[in-house]
């Protein structure tokens, strides 16, 4: 059994139909990227997994249990923006994914506070961003803020962490440098992730698979009309590079 | 260069700031001289040096009856019925603003209702306040609350409703109930959205003060202007005026000052 399964996933907004057909099955620990046209359903598909939103048809069903109606811990999400809390310090945002679902008012106070925050600054040294952990979220720049959001939503070990276009908004080399902190914690926790993404070469680099969703069909007087769906599904690993395996033993390029 | 290109420097900017100022005192100056100059005794325009000698005389001779100061009394009486006013109609703000731009049931519940309550004009309900609690502070201090908490909720409402759908959607990853969303999140981003509304508010609530005071009251700033008004104590008028311009400029300075330094992480990132 797959880890997460989507079946006939269709969802519309009244008339209009978003996506429509979408049969999808990912092994746990996979990386799947989304790419796709702008309004062709990524997102949307990415809010079902979300359960941000219900879909029309069909269920969404992860590692086997029964479809959620609204998001909870154990999928974690990473926006392209406000994906940390203004009003809170950057420590305090790291704190919060424990303090939000621990504590009944959502706030540590004595001890447990200290002990909460001492663990958070741990986290915070370990990506990089120690040195601001007193400050405000608008002090650090958007690679920072990325990290932080990436590392709250970290916080809980959720069992499926969705990426919407979380780099979307970066310069070159900080995405650069985003990827390789991205791989690393792939690499320490084994996550399932799904990411949203607009930058194809970034979806290959990081994507054991990569998804696109497209409409079957434009050719049609009212496109909008046509519901999107998966149209292709790479095999992405090994760097990006297509590559076949030989599945059988065939000796027909040995030479005796 | 264009006109919309052109900027003043620091003292000019500073001259400019001053001129509509200066230009309404000498505009009272010149009338003033003029009426003067026709009748002595003329009350309408006192010398600008003889609403001085007043302002002097009001904040620093006590009453011969009561022995107070009646200036201070009088802003002190206002002040705790405009401070009172304001506190009632933030608290029933926050608790409808917060239920509204949280949650479905209590928008569908409470908005239509709180949109035609709005509309009622408040001065027209005045008499029935008066009727209900009697001359008393209640009257006055329900007539600032009912008149801006309207307002108040229809504005937290939608600020709330404002707080990114990113941001509700993150902090129910995180496990967070209805409840910790509210405290943890809505709360402290409200807060000082709070404060900007209020600060729009000040007007209206010093309008209603001010009405409340002038139509049934023993002291404060509102009442003394309109007891001196009989006299024609021109004088006396202006110096509550100037003072009460002062006393709500200087409030809403406060407010400002306050967010700023109670909330410094917004406003930031248009947040």
């Amino acid at each position: 059994m797959s880890f997460v399964e989507a079946r006939n996933i269709a969802k519309s907004y009244g008339e209009r139909p978003i996506i429509a057909n979408v049969n999808l099955d990912v092994d746990q620990g996979a990386f799947i990227s989304v790419v796709g046209a702008s309004g062709c359903g990524k997102s949307t598909f990415l809010r079902l997994l979300l359960a941000q939103e219900q879909p029309t048809k069909g269920t969404i069903r992860l590692a086997g249990q029964e479809p959620a109606k609204e998001p909870g811990l154990d999928r974690g999400i990473v926006f392209q923006r406000y994906s940390v809390f203004p009003h809170m310090t950057v420590r305090d945002n790291i704190v919060a994914g424990e303090s939000f679902h621990q504590s009944p008012v959502g706030k540590f106070f004595g001890k447990r506070l200290k002990d909460a925050r001492d663990r958070a600054q741990e986290v915070l040294d370990r990506i990089g961003l120690g040195h601001m952990s007193t400050a405000y979220p608008s002090a650090l720049s958007g690679g920072m803020q990325q990290r932080l959001a990436i590392a709250q939503a970290l916080q809980d070990k959720p069992k499926l962490l969705l990426l919407d276009e979380p780099f979307g908004a970066l310069d070159p080399g900080t995405k650069l440098s985003m990827h390789n902190f991205l791989e690393d914690l792939r690499t320490e926790t084994g996550m399932t992730v799904f990411m949203v993404t607009h930058d194809l070469e970034e979806a290959f680099k990081l994507g054991d698979r990569v998804i696109v969703f497209d409409k079957p069909s434009w050719d049609v007087p009212d496109p909008d009309m046509v519901a999107a769906t998966i149209t292709y599904d790479f095999d992405a690993r090994d760097g990006g590079i297509p590559f076949q395996t030989i599945k059988e033993e065939t000796n027909l390029f040995h030479s005796e | 260069m264009r006109l919309i290109n052109r900027k003043p420097g620091r003292i000019l900017g500073l001259i400019l700031l001053l001129v509509p100022f200066m230009a309404v005192l000498a505009a009272y100056k010149i009338g003033s001289d003029i009426r003067l100059a026709e009748n002595p005794r003329d009350k309408l325009l006192p010398a600008p040096t003889a609403v001085v000698e007043t302002a002097g005389r009001l904040v620093s001779t006590p009453d011969k009856r009561s022995d107070t100061i009646l200036f201070w009394q009088d802003t002190a009486v206002s002040l705790q019925r405009l401070a009172t006013g304001i506190g009632i109609a933030a608290l029933i703000s926050m608790v409808f603003g917060m239920l509204i731009g949280l949650l479905p049931y209590a928008r569908a519940l409470f908005a239509g209702f709180v949109n035609v309550l709005s509309m009622v004009p408040p001065l027209a309900i005045l008499p029935i306040l008066f009727i209900v609690f009697g001359l008393g502070e209640t009257s006055k201090v329900a007539l600032i609350t009912i008149g801006i908490t309207p307002f108040l909720i229809r504005d937290l409402g939608q600020r709330v409703l404002e707080i990114p759908t990113e941001m509700m959607v993150k902090a129910q990853t995180l496990g967070a109930t209805s409840f910790v969303i509210a405290l943890r999140l809505a709360l402290p981003q409200l807060l000082p959205r709070l404060i900007q509304s209020i600060r729009l508010s000040l007007g209206p609530a010093w309008l209603f003060l001010i009405a409340s005071e002038a139509i049934a009251s023993e002291a404060g700033l509102g009442y003394r202007i309109f007891l001196v008004r009989r006299y024609l104590a021109m004088d006396i008028i202006l110096t509550y005026v100037v003072w009460i311009t002062i006393l709500a400029f200087l409030i809403d300075y406060g407010l400002k000052k306050l967010g700023e330094y109670a909330f410094p992480w917004f406003g930031k990132d248009g947040l």
